[in-house]
């Protein structure tokens, strides 16, 4: 299927947790790439079967991801704002079927075409700037699996270059696990707890009012541990910045 | 056939299982037979594979990272002279152990008549102990020294001070060039490799106290090079 | 050492709550990272490296039986013995054996990792034998009847006041009145102590970094000094390490060196690296009569062949563990064996059983630092993953958490059950997270809220929403 280049179709997978925690960065999201010339379709999807696959619980993750595979078939790109969804289906996929000659290849064939949402605008689209405003000082933290299995990491930093008013202070050791670890979190709480507020004092010698990544787990962490200390700090996930899409109070924030 | 029962019989058996499924057989053994008989070099970083000159400059500038000192002298005559000063400098005794090589043995020691100079292997209370290296290795600023009739491996390790003496013709740029050096030697020499071979690179240190560094932990706390003789052209080196 | 990997909970929690520890990994856990981040650097071609530094150690496993015959071989050939050992029981029965044969009374020992494995000393001890550790760190443990926290620095746990009540209980000669206040006065301490004992070991017993198939010799990589002194002073040396060790020449050898030390310490190279090959000559000015090698298997060969092999290329740098955010936060004891961190929860429970060691694999947030840092590449989460699947096809696992998973996977299985619990799930969250948006405390999610507030969902899940958006779009 040839990919029409001024207006891919391109599939959102929302992510279970940006689905049912925060649609704000699912709208966000949407507006993102709808700006950058997409025909955005999002298919009924429920998870992507990274806690199962992680779990050990390899058949779990096979029925849910031949689901998301099938629900994904006819796009040119399926793009998901995070780096740990989009990994898992680009290295973990193809990982999970490599002695299927049946889905195998169809895992292969979503990895290919699946992206993570700053990697995709920057990497794939070109994007050079996104039409935004924000009026707040910023840092950014790194989500493990974005960084390392996608290469995620200039990527967010570049789009956020051009939001105006924007000011960005690197976090120090912004390469660390916040300690979310999906369900690493709820097993072993109290080694979790260490690193989110190891991961809060960082943040705090920033002097940045808002702290922004591109994952839910990780940012959902962060903002639990923050709000426990009475911090201040906004926490968002980057595609609200990039799209302008303010209208949800920050994450744990309350209803303003 | 009797079941294996042996530890080496059950070890190698597992081992034989496990692999046999996925190689050829012939070709195997024929790759271990070939790699082990002309060892092929792996990659080796740019570094070191400078031109001579280039090496003794590495060379001195690794060392001298690693917190050794490097002295270059005009020729052997002035070692005596170098590592007298040295010890005096240092406030120590002016008695070193040296070690029964042929080529320290031709050093004229007598030139430094107050410097007591005795040949052998090293013994608990020698403060300085020198020692010559069968190659300097530029990459790291490390000095390859092996054990045998020449050469005992505690002089580089029991005294406070250790002082080495290093042609510059005998630096080299990385370490697969000193396996060259040493192979040939000990074929010329009819033998195999020597009971103890060491790369020794700076003075001995640890950080094993909250990650102090500190220097002078088992081993010596000071690694003096005495380099003998211009880098560049004309230096005959100490050894072939 | 008898494994301790099932109270990893209790341990880690324990090690927490320690402010000496934590003070010594807050210093670690910058310090080694931004070294070897220094040593890499200054290395334009080490990223190529760590290739062909697991392409050295593929190969070697990949004809693992004819390496380690071709090194017995040459071992034999230069004068030594080559023992092999299926156990650690058959591994100190051997050097026992060569003790008892050598009329040996004092045993002085350069830093092994294998020996932990084993259980040496304490089996040494038990024989009658004086057994001293000589590595500064090792001997600091050794003397507080403790474990190595980390593979390559075994006292990191420990602050220099905690080191100078032990040398001053121990060492009872010492002055009241001598200053031990600094680590160089614990260092000078323990030099002139542990020169004695060089001085007067019967056998010397190392590790080994590598084992090379083309010299019959055996590597050990050390900073101190004391690993020599260890092998070159008494009349025996034994080498006590693993089959996995062993790689073809001294070409393959320099390669690995050349990742060890800039991933370990990020120093460019360890101060000694020496290269063992027998007794001493007959022309020889010294070392010992005899050199004795014992090779332990323990479960590694049963690795081969699995996808559990790659992680018998580890070097041992310990760089996984520098850079594991876990092990920075709870040391290298919680782990309960003798292998802590990241490798140590790939290897420990195929050495001690997944019973025992269930927790390792399973405590880490998969963030892949140690992968991204492994000399020879080892896929370390992906390692601990089969793990976790080894786990949960055994049903080890705790209830709870298989029937929380087992529950999500039920629902994400069946979309229309999931679109309708999650809009009433996330309906009630919404409403009961209120205008606070978040939770101090939430029922079965303790772990979480803990520590921290659990945002709030904003009530409807994305999908309905956009669906309902799209129904209104003319």
């Amino acid at each position: 299927m040839p990919v029409d280049a001024k207006s891919p179709r391109v599939g959102l997978m929302v992510t279970c947790l940006v689905d049912l925690m925060r649609p704000a960065v699912g709208f966000a999201t949407v507006r993102l790439l709808e700006q950058a010339g997409c025909t955005v379709v999002v298919p009924e999807q429920t998870c992507c079967g990274q806690p199962a696959w992680n779990s050990g619980e390899r058949a779990a993750a096979a029925d849910l991801a031949k689901a998301m595979i099938r629900a994904f078939a006819d796009c040119d790109y399926v793009v998901a704002p995070s780096g740990s969804c989009a990994g898992m289906v680009r290295l973990h996929y193809p990982e999970l079927f490599k002695d299927d000659p049946e889905w195998g290849p169809k895992a292969h064939h979503l990895a290919r075409r699946t992206h993570e949402l700053t990697s995709f605008l920057v990497d794939v689209l070109g994007v050079e700037r996104v039409e935004a405003r924000y009026d707040g000082h910023v840092t950014y933290h790194d989500s493990c699996s974005g960084l390392r299995e996608l290469g995620v990491k200039e990527q967010p930093r570049r789009l956020l270059a051009g939001v105006e008013g924007l000011r960005l202070t690197e976090l120090p050791e912004a390469e660390v696990c916040c300690g979310f670890g999906g369900t690493f979190c709820v097993k072993y709480p109290e080694i979790s707890a260490k690193m989110v507020s190891d991961k809060a004092a960082a943040v705090a010698a920033t002097g940045a009012d808002t702290l922004l990544a591109g994952d839910m787990g990780c940012l959902m962490n962060m903002a639990g541990r923050l709000h426990r200390l009475g911090s201040p700090v906004a926490v968002r996930h980057v595609a609200e910045i990039l799209a302008g899409e303010l209208s949800a109070p920050p994450i744990g924030g309350g209803k303003s | 056939m009797p079941a294996p029962d042996t530890p080496r019989d059950t070890i190698l058996g597992t081992i034989r299982r496990a692999v046999a499924t996925v190689r050829d057989e012939t070709a195997a053994r024929a790759a271990v037979e070939q790699r082990l008989a002309a060892p092929p070099r792996n990659l080796i970083p740019a570094r070191g594979q400078v031109p001579p000159p280039q090496q003794v400059e590495l060379f001195q500038r690794m060392a001298t990272l690693v917190a050794a000192t490097v002295e270059p002298v005009a020729e052997p005559g002035r070692v005596p002279h170098a590592v007298a000063d040295y010890l005096s400098a240092h406030n120590l005794p002016a008695r070193v152990r040296v070690a029964p090589d042929a080529a320290l043995q031709a050093i004229p020691w007598d030139r430094r008549p107050t410097l007591e100079v005795g040949f052998g292997p090293a013994r608990a209370d020698d403060p300085v102990c020198v020692t010559a290296a069968l190659a300097g290795v530029a990459e790291t600023g490390s000095l390859l020294l092996a054990s045998g009739a020449d050469h005992a491996a505690p002089l580089a390790f029991l005294p406070h001070t250790h002082l080495v003496v290093l042609s510059a013709a005998d630096i080299v740029g990385v370490y697969e060039e000193a396996w060259d050096r040493l192979r040939r030697r000990q074929a010329d020499r009819g033998l195999g490799m020597p009971r103890a071979v060491t790369l020794v690179t700076g003075p001995s240190r640890t950080a094993d106290i909250e990650q102090t560094s500190l220097l002078h932990a088992h081993g010596p706390g000071r690694l003096h090079i005495i380099l003998v003789g211009p880098p560049a052209h004309g230096a005959e080196p100490l050894h072939g | 050492m008898i494994p301790a990997s099932h109270a990893f909970k209790e341990r880690a929690r324990a090690a927490m709550a320690d402010p000496d520890l934590t003070r010594a990994l807050t210093k670690f856990k910058t310090g080694f990272p931004l070294k070897r981040a220094q040593a890499v650097a200054a290395l334009p071609e080490f990223e190529a490296l760590r290739d062909e530094g697991k392409r050295i150690k593929d190969h070697a496993l990949a004809h693992l039986d004819l390496y380690l015959e071709r090194f017995e071989a040459k071992v034999t050939a230069a004068g030594g013995q080559v023992h092999w050992a299926r156990t650690p029981a058959e591994a100190r029965a051997a050097i026992l054996s060569i003790c008892r044969a050598a009329g040996a009374r004092m045993v002085t020992k350069g830093k092994s990792m294998v020996s932990e494995e084993v259980g040496l000393n304490a089996a040494l001890e038990e024989a009658g034998l004086e057994v001293v550790e000589t590595d500064l760190g090792e001997y600091i443990i050794q003397i507080r009847k403790e474990a190595p926290s980390h593979i390559i620095a075994p006292a990191l746990h420990l602050s220099k006041e905690q080191v100078a009540e032990d040398f001053r209980r121990v060492h009872t000669h010492l002055d009241p009145a001598r200053s031990l206040s600094e680590p160089s006065d614990l260092l000078t301490e323990a030099r002139v102590l542990l020169r004695e004992k060089f001085l007067a070991a019967d056998v010397g017993i190392t590790g080994a970094n590598f084992l090379i198939a083309e010299t019959g010799s055996t590597v050990i990589v050390t900073n101190e000094g004391n690993g020599d002194l260890t092998q070159s002073l008494p009349r025996v040396h034994v080498v006590l390490t693993s089959i996995e060790k062993v790689v073809p020449t001294l070409e393959d050898a320099s390669t690995l060196l050349r990742l060890l030390a800039r991933s370990a310490t990020g120093q460019e190279l360890s101060t000694y690296t020496t290269f063992s090959t027998g007794p001493r000559r007959p022309d020889d000015l010294d070392g010992p009569e005899q050199f004795h090698v014992v090779l332990l298997d323990n479960g590694r060969s049963a690795l081969l062949g699995t996808e559990m092999q790659e992680a018998l290329r580890c070097i041992r740098c310990g760089a996984c563990m520098n850079h594991c955010p876990v092990y920075h936060a709870v040391g290298g004891h919680a782990y309960g064996w003798v292998y802590p961190g990241p490798i140590g929860a790939v290897i420990d429970p195929a050495l001690i059983g997944l019973e025992e060691a269930r927790h390792l694999p399973n405590a880490s947030t998969f963030c892949g630092r140690c992968e991204s840092v492994c000399p020879v590449r080892i896929p370390l989460p992906r390692l601990m993953r089969l793990w976790r699947e080894k786990e949960a096809a055994a049903r080890l696992s705790p209830g709870p958490q298989r029937w929380g998973l087992g529950l999500w996977a039920f629902l994400a299985r069946r979309p229309g059950l999931y679109r309708l619990t999650t809009r009433l799930g996330m309906g009630l969250l919404g409403t009961m997270g209120g205008r606070r948006g978040r939770f101090r405390y939430l029922p079965l999610a303790g772990g979480w809220t803990g520590a921290r507030d659990f945002p709030a969902p904003t009530g409807r899940t994305f999908q309905d929403l956009y669906r309902e958006s799209q129904r209104a779009r003319p």
